[in-house]
């Protein structure tokens, strides 16, 4: 039962806390792109792969009680905080959901900015093209972004990192 | 002239019951209606299972591909003469709005999950592989359908060509809300879309509203929410779409277990195997599906016979309100209890989540996750729509999850009355069943 939601409050756990619904959005994506077990269906959308699924599934978390958000002011924005609760690590002792999480990998990523995890999931995304092409697709589609070429060798480097976990 | 500006002799209307005309005048767009992957929206329900709770939602996605068509062509006469507005993109923008469903299957949120496809993918391939509509695209030029595909994958360079088709306010929704409302006949769903049409600006890379048209989309966003609720995810619906779903487990299970089906199962074999060509993709309709449903409903496996029964006679599982937090302990002991009266509780227990049926609300994209709404205010400022209007905050802070567990009732009614295990998994299921 609930063996996704499970996944994912797992996630949260082994990164001792999120900060950010963008960065767990684009952690997740990257684990699946990894080829873990995560079935929440992404699309690409103006700040790169989104998962709506996603969204929903870390409100039931939150709802159920097995994480807590926590609602923080910035100077010129919002940000949440996911951390999971006892309630859900009794949830996680009952679940059969198996995610051969990586911990350190995940931890890799929660100290990456989120603006980089966008690079880095969106880079993914198009990772059916030939290197160069790819390069090409980011820089279209994340015009806005500037996104600059060391921040893109720096994403190679993280994604080759990340793949030889 | 280029194919591109090709235009027929004399403008062709559709009848639309939601926008009383779709109109014509373009060949390629003529020539696309035309194709057989286009025309076979016609045999894809727009709603899946939900004619089994609103007997009037019967209308296809090709009802509602026509009725996105129009909206943009609309927009688009709106636009014409806007700053920022690249004229050269009207017919791929008509073009993707027309086509951006294509690849979707029969009862496809099910089958998606159950085969693990994807709809994006085969929208994609039908765009671009050996197709009719990949000729009539072509014909434009050789980019062309690259073009259409990118948009509708909303990988396209430019965003506001993509936003008219998909962002919080776009043509999609816009079709659908009222077009599912009509046909489901709820008095939810309507708004006033002609007056958001005409405050629509192109700004940049999006479309954002003049804020004197905030009420109408304070309109529209409220239209969204009670949909979702009263029609989207109806809990009969969800009954339908849960026993749809194990139907299509149970035939892949059998399968494996080489199972001698009474009937061939032909058309769903590559599905079974993992190996969906394009070619198998579109072949298979509901008019397919049903038809096997029908047959499955006569074979010697109990339960595949069982739920393809449910399914063609509406037959529906029955449902309670489920908290996975607070009642664990009335999940496994209901388990153990189906197990006990040989019900298999991986197809007749079935906890069902808000998120297995996801559907867009609202979000204000406070931390980037997607692009929210933007008001255009009079200083030409941006500003996020539930930063300005207090209905659509309070709509974005509501709660929007739900589990309910779904179960055969009458197999445990119909249990011997001198069966322990009746009473303890009616006293458990009944302490809070609608």
């Amino acid at each position: 039962m609930l063996d996704n939601h499970a996944k994912l409050v797992k996630v949260i756990a082994a990164s001792d806390g999120i900060v950010g619904r963008k960065k767990l959005q684009k952690i997740i994506y990257i684990l699946k792109k990894l080829g873990l077990p995560f079935e929440e269906k992404y699309t690409f959308y103006f700040y790169g792969p989104y998962s709506e699924e996603l969204s929903l599934r870390i409100e039931e978390i939150t709802n159920l009680g097995f994480v807590t958000e926590i609602k923080e002011q910035k100077s010129n924005y919002y940000q949440y905080r996911y951390q999971v609760t006892d309630q859900g690590q009794d949830f996680l002792e009952h679940s059969n959901a198996d995610v051969p999480l990586v911990e350190s990998i995940v931890r890799d990523m929660k100290e990456q900015s989120s603006r980089f995890l966008e690079l880095v999931a969106t880079m993914l995304y198009f990772d059916h093209l030939p290197k160069d092409e790819i390069e090409q697709k980011v820089q279209e589609v994340k015009k806005k972004s500037n996104y600059t070429s060391e921040d893109i060798v720096e994403a190679w480097s993280f994604i080759g990192k990340i793949n030889l976990k | 002239m280029a194919y591109k500006d090709d235009q027929l002799h004399e403008e062709k209307v559709f009848k639309d019951p939601v926008h009383r005309y779709v109109h014509v005048r373009d060949l390629v767009i003529w020539d696309l209606i035309g194709t057989k992957e286009f025309q076979r929206l016609r045999r894809i329900k727009q709603l899946g299972t939900s004619f089994l709770t609103f007997h009037g939602a019967e209308h296809s996605r090709l009802n509602h591909s026509l009725g996105v068509y129009e909206i943009v062509r609309r927009i688009l006469i709106n636009f014409e003469d806007r700053p920022n507005w690249n004229r050269e993109e009207r017919i791929l923008c008509l073009c993707a709005a027309l086509l951006h469903d294509l690849g979707h299957g029969p009862f496809s949120h099910s089958f998606e999950k159950v085969f693990k496809l994807d709809h994006e993918e085969f929208t994609r391939a039908i765009i671009l592989g050996d197709t009719e509509v990949h000729q009539v695209l072509s014909k434009v030029s050789k980019e062309f359908p690259q073009k259409v595909a990118d948009v509708i994958n909303k990988t396209y360079h430019d965003k506001l060509v993509v936003s008219l088709i998909s962002s919080q306010i776009d043509a999609d929704r816009m079709d659908y809300l009222q077009r599912d409302a009509y046909f489901t006949g709820v008095s939810y769903g309507h708004f006033d879309m002609e007056r958001i049409l005409r405050v629509m600006r192109p700004v940049e890379d999006q479309v954002v509203i003049k804020e004197s048209g905030m009420h109408a989309v304070e309109d529209y966003i409220m239209s969204r929410y009670q949909m979702y609720w009263q029609v989207y995810f109806h809990p009969v619906t969800r009954s339908a779409e849960v026993i749809l779903t194990k139907i299509l487990h149970r035939v892949k299970e059998l399968y494996g277990q080489h199972y001698q089906f009474k009937v061939e199962p032909t058309p769903f074999i590559s599905f079974f195997e993992g190996k969906v060509s394009l070619e198998d993709y579109i072949r298979l309709d509901e008019a397919v599906v049903l038809y096997y449903f029908q047959m499955w409903a006569e074979e010697d496996d109990s339960i595949l016979s069982d739920l393809a029964y449910r399914f063609v006679n509406r037959r529906l599982f029955k449902y309670a309100e489920f908290n996975p937090n607070l009642q664990m302990n009335d999940w496994m002991e209901l388990y153990q209890l189906f197990k006990d009266i040989d019900l298999d509780p991986d197809y007749y227990l079935v906890v069902d989540s808000s998120s297995d049926l996801p559907y867009d609300f609202y979000r204000p994209g406070e931390e980037e996750e997607r692009l929210p709404i933007h008001l255009l205010m009079p200083n030409n400022e941006l500003r996020e729509l539930s930063r300005q209007s207090d209905i659509v905050e309070a709509i974005s802070g509501k709660k929007r999850t739900d589990h309910k567990l779904y179960y055969p009732k009458d197999l445990i009614e119909k249990l011997a009355d001198d069966r322990p295990e009746k009473a303890k998994i009616q006293k458990i299921l009944n302490k809070q069943e609608r």
